[in-house]
């Protein structure tokens, strides 16, 4: 790629053939380098907040130190009965999580679909979506606990109805703005409805259902943590929050920086499942 | 309905009938007399097709694979009614390779849509031939790019098969033969990002044989490419089409193509577009392309066709240039 990039389509052909062996090697270098400078500026931040905290100018109190951060979390993993660890918290979070996203986004996919094709259905949904979406999720939550309790299914709730929406807007404007070509080609070749959905609008639609995926992942995670804050004796929302009500702060960090990393690796793994799925993008 | 004695069906389409694409499905589950729908869309057989009120030409016609009389479409747009075509009178017998020429905007896609069934026609009748009920009766190559490119090649050209239900390894072996065709051999796993234009069009091409309709529908499937593939395509094209001899719609608004392809040449007039001449082409196949456009026979009759073409070109510059 960047190989590529180093050839100048304009430029006189003898130096466009230096460019590839030179611009090569030269681009290859710099790749390393950038690669060191992604992996050692974090590493020297982290450094320096070690030092800002020993040398006393950061109080250890808000900014524990990396080293002291590293401690506790060997602890919750390692040391603290299961029920309070942090495997547990982790798995408690994930599984809420997983469940509410799929509960949202199945429905969410098929109901985009049909609302992409058929003009009648999305005439007749669009304006409630509509009215529906702008509620900020978190709003709802009282309403969901009231209705499903205080139990795993209120999580599972507000996460299924945040996911919902996202998703449910994502498919529809992918299938509805598929080339109405490819739509022709399906009836011209006697494709049935349910063909069409299945080869054509489904397919076609992949590209954008990804990224409403994405925001979708984005807004359960946003919803697991809050709700798990307001109501629950586990999770990784009921971590942060209690270390608050405890004054623990090294476990604060230590729930912040999982969260963190559980959002990371996700969005790596949506974007494996991503290309596995969409061979036929072109990469960029 | 079993057809007359000779196992022939015909469909006969009265204004705003039924789209064709139903029977086609409708004939995969084995029920082609249902196409019958609020009396407007009807399968006749040869017999009851001359009892019809009017539709002489049709009557007169028994051998042709597409009939049309007095064949008319009108858009309704916001500002008004839009006439596309108007009094189409046209007889392609079956194995003919027609090529209609005409100035842009007169009409010739939306009468290749009439034909494929993806459009409805508001005047006349429409009479296509559907001898052999296990066979589609068209298929369409587009002018854009219409292969899925979620798909790669070997699906894309085995896509209409799938469709019919042909089942798994004589389906393959079909694609194969015309993947092979095009010479798309070594890019049967490819997906069409990976292809350039050229070879996206023979996938297109591939696709609608692969399909073995009756009636073969072309629309300007080469305008966008550029010469050499343009001229490689034709011959390709011409191959393939020798050894089928199916009936062909092509649409051009290039002469010579016309006249390289075709066995006769329907020019149309400026919209609202109807058929103003139409010109025979006896050149002997197989053709070679570039022999034949070489020879002084082809110069001739392709100043023919364009005496009759340049009017309705001026035509339609005029109305566009006074058009708001």
């Amino acid at each position: 790629m960047s190989q590529r990039a180093a050839i100048n389509p304009s430029a006189p052909l003898s130096r466009v053939r230096a460019g590839v062996g030179e611009g090569g090697r030269a681009a290859r270098s710099r790749e390393v380098l950038e690669r060191a400078a992604a992996l050692l500026a974090p590493l020297g931040l982290l450094l320096f907040w070690e030092l800002l905290v020993r040398s006393a100018v950061l109080d250890a109190r808000f900014f524990p130190a990396p080293s002291s951060i590293v401690g506790t979390f060997y602890t919750l993993v390692f040391v603290v009965p299961w029920q309070n660890a942090l495997p547990n918290h982790l798995l408690v979070s994930l599984s809420r999580a997983a469940v509410g996203f799929l509960l949202g986004a199945i429905p969410a996919i098929a109901l985009g679909v049909v609302m992409g094709l058929v003009p009648l259905v999305r005439a007749a949904l669009q304006p409630i979506i509509g009215a529906l979406f702008p509620i900020p999720k978190v709003a709802i939550l009282p309403l969901v606990m009231l209705i499903f309790g205080l139990g795993e299914q209120s999580k599972w709730a507000i996460i299924a109805i945040g996911v919902f929406f996202q998703v449910l807007i994502a498919t529809a404007a992918g299938v509805a703005n598929i080339e109405r070509i490819y739509l022709d080609v399906g009836r011209n070749f006697g494709a049935s409805r349910l063909e069409t959905y299945w080869t054509i609008a489904l397919p076609g639609a992949l590209p954008l259902i990804f990224a409403g995926i994405r925001l979708g992942w984005g807004v359960a995670l946003l919803l697991l943590v809050t709700a798990e804050m307001v109501s629950s004796k586990s999770g990784l929302g009921y971590l942060i929050w209690q270390s608050w009500q405890t004054f623990s702060v090294e476990e604060m960090y230590v729930g912040l920086v999982t969260i963190a990393a559980l959002g990371i690796v996700s969005f790596w793994l949506l974007d494996a499942i991503e290309s596995w799925l969409l061979p036929w993008k072109a990469r960029r | 309905m079993a057809g007359a004695p000779d196992g022939r069906e015909s469909i006969c389409y009265s204004a705003g009938a039924v789209r064709v694409c139903r029977p086609l499905e409708q004939r995969r589950r084995g029920r082609v007399s249902m196409v019958v729908e609020g009396g407007r869309g009807m399968a006749l057989t040869e017999a009851e097709l001359g009892e019809l009120d009017g539709g002489t030409r049709l009557r007169e016609s028994p051998t042709a694979k597409i009939a049309t009389e007095q064949l008319g479409k009108v858009f309704q747009a916001r500002n008004g009614r839009v006439v596309a075509l108007r009094e189409v009178d046209l007889v392609i017998p079956d194995g003919q390779f027609c090529c209609i020429v005409g100035p842009s905007g007169c009409g010739k896609t939306t009468l290749l849509r009439i034909l494929a069934g993806l459009e409805e026609h508001t005047d006349g009748r429409l009479k296509l031939t559907h001898a052999d009920p296990t066979k589609p009766l068209n298929s369409m190559v587009f002018q854009e790019q219409s292969i899925f490119p979620w798909m790669t090649v070997e699906s894309n050209v085995g896509y209409g098969l799938k469709m019919r239900r042909v089942g798994g390894r004589q389906r393959r072996e079909i694609v194969e033969y015309y993947v092979d065709k095009v010479g798309l051999a070594a890019f049967r796993r490819a997906y069409p990002h990976q292809l350039s234009g050229g070879m996206k069009q023979r996938v297109s091409v591939a696709r609608a044989f692969a399909n073995d309709p009756e009636i073969l529908l072309m629309d300007e499937p080469f305008a966008a490419l550029d010469e050499q593939n343009k001229n490689l395509l034709q011959e390709e094209l011409l191959k393939i089409w020798e050894e089928s001899k199916k009936t062909v719609v092509f649409i051009t608004h290039s002469i010579d193509e016309a006249l390289v392809l075709g066995d006769r040449v329907l020019v149309m007039t400026a919209s609202p577009g109807t058929l103003k001449a139409d010109i025979p082409v006896e050149f002997p196949r197989p053709r070679q392309v570039y022999e034949l456009k070489a020879s002084p026979a082809f110069g001739e009759l392709a100043y023919n066709v364009w005496s009759q073409l340049r009017d309705e070109v001026m035509r339609a510059r005029d109305e566009e240039a006074v058009r708001p």
